[in-house]
Order: C-alpha cells, then sequence, then structure tokens
C-alpha cells in the first residue's frame, strides 16, 4: 500500500526532467547529427573545422589558463587566510568569496569595463591601450574575478583539514618545510585542488553572458558567443544545427572534464570531516 | 571543527619557521587580492557619479528608476523567480521525502539527474530547448496542444523561462534540501505523525517544513539570486527579463548599466546573508 504512494512522489519530479532537461537533449543530439530531415555528419564536421575549431579552441585555452591561474592564486588566498589570527580577516575573506564567486554575468562585465575599459576609470590612469581589456588576457583577467574566489571556497575546508599535528609530526622526524609540502601536505589537498581546477574550468567554459556583454569587441574566439550568433542569426538556415553540433561538442569536453571531478569530491570529503 | 583549527593553527605557525617571513608573503598576498578585488569596485562605482564635463553626480542612479524598461523588465525577474521558486520547491520536495520514505535504491539515481545540469553548459541547454519548441510547434500544430505551446511562451510572462529556471537552479536547490533532511529523522518524524492519525498533506506541512526552514529559506534565496543574474537562457529564447534589459540599454547610457550593475552585488550580497544566516540559526 506504502510502496506506490512513495514511488508516486518522485513522479512529478521525474516526469518534469524527462520533459523540460531530456526531451532539448535529445533535440540537441538528433539536430546535430540531421540536415533538413536527413541524417548527416556533415554538421559535427561542419563544427570541427575553421572558425569553428578555432572557437572551440578558444574556449579551452581561456578556460584552462582561468582554471590553472585560478587555481594557484585561490589557493595562496585561501592559505593566507586560514593561517590568519584575525577571525574576522578570515569570515570577511570567506564572505566575499562567498558573493563574488557567484557573481558572475552581465553585471561582472560592465564592472571591467568601467575599470578597464576604452574609457575606463583605471585605463585611463594606467595608459592602456585601446581594447586591452578585449584581448584573451582581459578575458581571463575578467573570468578571475568569479574563478578565485570560488578556488578560496573550495580550499579553505581542505586547507583547514591540514592538521597542525601532521606538521609537527614531520618537523620532529626532520622534514623540512618543502619536505612536509611535498609529501604530506600537496598529496592531502590534492583532490580538492584537482576538484577546484576541474570547477573553474568548467565555470568558464561555460561562461556565456559576460563575454556577451562586454560586447562585439572581443576578439577572443568562443564557442559559446559561436553558437549564440549561430543561434539567433536568421541569415543561414542550416547553421542551426552547426550551433547543435557546437553544443554537443560543448557537452562532451565539459562532461569528460566533469568525469574527473567527481570521483575525486567524494576522495576529497573524507579529508573534510 | 573549524573553530578548533582555527585555535591551534596560530601556536603552530610561529613554531613551523621564521616567525617574520610567512607574515611578509600573507601581507603580500592579501594586499595584491585587495587591489584585484577593491579596485574594480571603486572604479566603477567612480565610472558612475563622474563625469569630466558635469563633476561629481548621482544622476545615473536617479535615471535609473525612470529609465525605459526598468520596472517591467525587474517585475518580470522577481515574477519569474518567485514561480522558479514554488515550482521547484513543489517538485523537488515531494520527490526527496518519497525517495527517502520508500525508494532509497531510487537515491543515487536522483543525485546524479541533479547534478547533470551542471554539467550540461546553459548555452546548449537552450541551443536544445529552442530546437524542441520549433520542432515541438511544427509537430502540435494541428492538435491542440500547440495553444499550449504558445501559451508557454507568452512574452509577457514566459512560462517556459521559469521551466528552463527551474532545471537551472535543481542542483543547488537538492543540495541545500538535502543538506537539510540529513539533520533530521525523516522516517520516524513521518510515522509517528502517520501512526497518530494525521493526513500526509497535514504530515508535509505541519511536520516536515518546520523542520526544513531554513534548508528552504537558502534553496529559495539561491534561486532568485540565480533568477535574478539569469541572461543566457532569456536573451537566446527572445525575452527580457532584467539581466537582458542592462545589456540593451548599456549601449545608449553606459553609466546606468554599471550603476545597475553595482546595485546587482549588493542584491547578491544581501542574499547570500539571508541564506548563511538561515543556515547559522539552524546550527544552534
Amino acid at each position: 500500500m506504502r510502496r506506490p504512494k512513495g514511488w508516486l512522489g518522485a513522479l512529478p519530479l521525474l516526469a518534469f526532467y524527462a520533459f523540460v532537461f531530456g526531451l532539448p537533449l535529445v533535440a540537441l543530439l538528433v539536430g546535430a547529427f540531421t540536415s533538413r530531415g536527413e541524417p548527416t555528419l556533415a554538421n559535427m564536421r561542419q563544427s570541427l573545422e575553421g572558425g569553428n575549431l578555432t572557437s572551440i579552441a578558444g574556449s579551452v585555452q581561456v578556460s584552462a589558463v582561468v582554471a590553472l591561474l585560478g587555481a594557484v592564486l585561490g589557493t595562496f588566498l585561501a592559505y593566507a587566510v586560514v593561517t590568519s589570527r584575525f577571525a574576522a580577516l578570515r569570515h570577511s575573506v570567506l564572505t566575499a568569496s562567498g558573493v563574488l564567486a557567484n557573481f558572475g554575468g552581465v553585471p561582472l562585465a560592465f564592472f571591467w569595463v568601467a575599470t578597464l575599459g576604452n574609457s575606463g576609470v583605471v585605463s585611463g590612469l594606467l595608459g592602456l591601450p585601446t581594447g586591452a581589456l578585449y584581448t584573451f588576457w582581459g578575458l581571463v583577467v575578467v573570468y578571475l574575478y568569479f574563478s578565485v574566489p570560488l578556488m578560496v571556497l573550495v580550499m579553505a575546508p581542505a586547507l583547514d583539514g591540514l592538521r597542525p599535528q601532521w606538521r609537527e609530526a614531520a618537523a620532529n622526524n626532520g622534514a623540512t618545510s618543502w619536505h612536509y609540502w611535498r609529501y604530506v601536505g600537496l598529496p592531502v589537498l590534492t583532490p580538492a585542488l584537482l576538484g577546484g581546477v576541474v570547477l573553474l574550468f568548467g565555470g568558464a567554459f561555460a561562461a556565456y553572458a559576460t563575454a556577451a556583454a562586454m560586447g562585439a569587441g572581443t576578439v577572443v574566439p568562443l564557442v559559446t558567443l559561436k553558437i549564440a550568433n549561430a543561434l539567433t542569426s536568421d541569415v543561414l538556415i542550416g547553421q542551426e544545427n552547426v550551433a547543435l553540433a557546437l553544443s554537443l561538442n560543448m557537452i562532451v569536453i565539459a562532461g569528460l572534464v566533469m568525469a574527473v571531478y567527481l570521483p575525486l569530491q567524494r576522495r576529497s570529503t573524507r579529508w573534510l570531516r | 571543527m573549524a573553530a578548533v583549527t582555527g585555535l591551534e593553527q596560530p601556536l603552530v605557525v610561529p613554531s613551523a619557521g621564521p616567525p617574520a617571513r610567512p607574515r611578509v608573503w600573507r601581507a603580500v598576498v592579501l594586499l595584491l587580492a585587495a587591489l584585484y578585488f577593491l579596485v574594480p569596485l571603486g572604479a566603477s562605482l567612480w565610472y558612475t557619479i563622474y563625469t569630466p564635463t558635469t563633476g561629481v553626480s548621482f544622476e545615473a542612479y536617479g535615471e535609473l528608476l525612470t529609465a525605459e524598461g526598468f520596472a517591467a523588465s525587474l517585475a518580470l525577474s522577481l515574477g519569474l523567480g518567485l514561480a522558479t521558486i514554488v515550482l521547484v520547491l513543489l517538485l523537488t520536495l515531494p520527490a526527496m521525502l518519497a525517495v527517502r520514505l520508500s525508494a532509497p535504491r531510487l537515491r543515487p539515481v536522483m543525485e546524479v539527474l541533479c547534478t547533470l545540469p551542471l554539467v550540461v553548459p546553459p548555452i546548449t541547454f537552450v541551443a536544445g530547448l529552442g530546437t524542441s519548441l520549433r520542432t515541438g510547434a511544427e509537430v502540435l500544430a494541428p492538435t491542440p496542444f500547440w495553444a499550449t505551446l504558445i501559451a508557454v511562451q507568452d512574452p509577457a510572462f514566459p512560462i517556459v523561462l521559469v521551466l528552463a529556471y527551474v532545471v537551472l537552479v535543481l542542483p543547488f536547490v537538492y543540495r541545500s534540501l538535502d543538506a537539510g533532511l540529513r539533520t533530521m529523522d525523516v522516517r520516524t518524524l513521518v510515522e509517528a505523525a502517520r501512526n497518530l492519525g494525521a493526513s500526509w498533506p497535514y504530515v508535509l506541512l505541519r511536520v516536515i517544513v518546520p523542520n526544513l526552514r531554513s534548508a528552504l529559506a537558502s534553496a529559495s534565496f539561491l534561486t532568485l539570486a540565480l533568477v535574478f543574474g539569469e541572461f543566457t537562457v532569456a536573451r537566446l529564447l527572445g525575452y527580457q527579463p532584467f539581466a537582458v534589459w542592462i545589456v540593451t540599454i548599456s549601449g545608449s547610457r553606459g553609466q546606468v548599466s554599471v550603476a545597475v550593475s553595482i546595485l546587482s552585488l549588493l542584491l547578491i550580497w544581501l542574499l547570500l546573508l539571508a541564506v548563511s544566516s538561515a543556515f547559522g540559526r539552524e546550527k544552534k
């Protein structure tokens, strides 16, 4: 009597999920491999050549640089805060990280346009050349604004998990600071570090709003901009299916990267207890 | 746990190395971080209040209220946010309770399903959604469902955005509710209430929900924050909630768009403050 009732509770969510999330994914998959109703591999081939391939490579490069830089900088910042004696500093940095990690999208773009854009406040003071914000490194600087705080949020609990006793034990056994980090600290932190890198990569890779709001002046080819252009321009009918093929490529890349993260997350939570 | 290590660390750090050195690098790291994170804030603020011709004025913030489309897009975003909160809670809460009480084997499935929207980039989701809407319109054209499909896409209140946002916030809501449910013994509470003759709606509203208050609150605030800043899905489906509106006016009124950006940072901060205080109360 009770069992069927329980199933019923989960049914609306599952039905909703299949309809609103499953159906579009199926449509995406079908659309990527068809053109005007005919099955074809042409979309996939087109999505992997010329400007499309460049845009995928551009997105992967930006995301990889942001992930690695963000991970290193975020870890140092988290360590500086976690080992600090001032509880207020720790509290305020972690709170600010929570806010800034969620501060992406359109407002972030305008912040940086106002700061380092062509008529920005700081670019005038520094004498930056026109368009400096709209280069590869400009985009990296912008993306780091939400990536570093995210890394701080990932690393702070992991760094808290480093017991002082481990360091003392290592020191008692004659280990130097280098030995401690090489053989104790880093191995313990590795799952959290890699997990953070993957999260940062995923965030930068999927980001569209920031790049779009910064304006078409962006000279960095990004796959998200490419997909959006293909979907919104009514000029070419077949382009839409190429956009779907590009989307499929994105999902495959994001899925591969995330597949690394999930088992690692399980491992790293062990150290948080 | 965190408090304990917080007390222990100061005792250890000085003994581990020369005391002066770590302080120097820490100060350098913190200073650089402060520069990087605070300068854009200050610069944006300055950008909104200062122009070389008129000097300092707070006109941009006043202009904001009268700007065309401000009230409409703000109201749309708020409405979408509230509808998303209601729908996502109505869908997830019964499902999670059902899985806990009578189908525990379904739990890993739920977890994977509710994590997937994090892996799929929003732009690819909206590409598929747009395609299925168009295909749906073609396929359903001769049936009465066609009218439903059109009604869902009503520009005055696009329900399709609510549906898409529910998918996007599902991972966050799932985690938040899961954390809340972990703190209570759902099975015992439900069985006790049922044995005492409580009806299912009564159990849900008077037993489960009060115990989950803070988890529900934090899920709602997170949802609101996410819906408010959402740009990708709305833009590509051709609607104009708040985030899309900011971009539309940025061309003609740069100062106003930066002013709105500052205000939305404040809003996110307030919403997250509400989340953390909701969870903070629970811990005590």
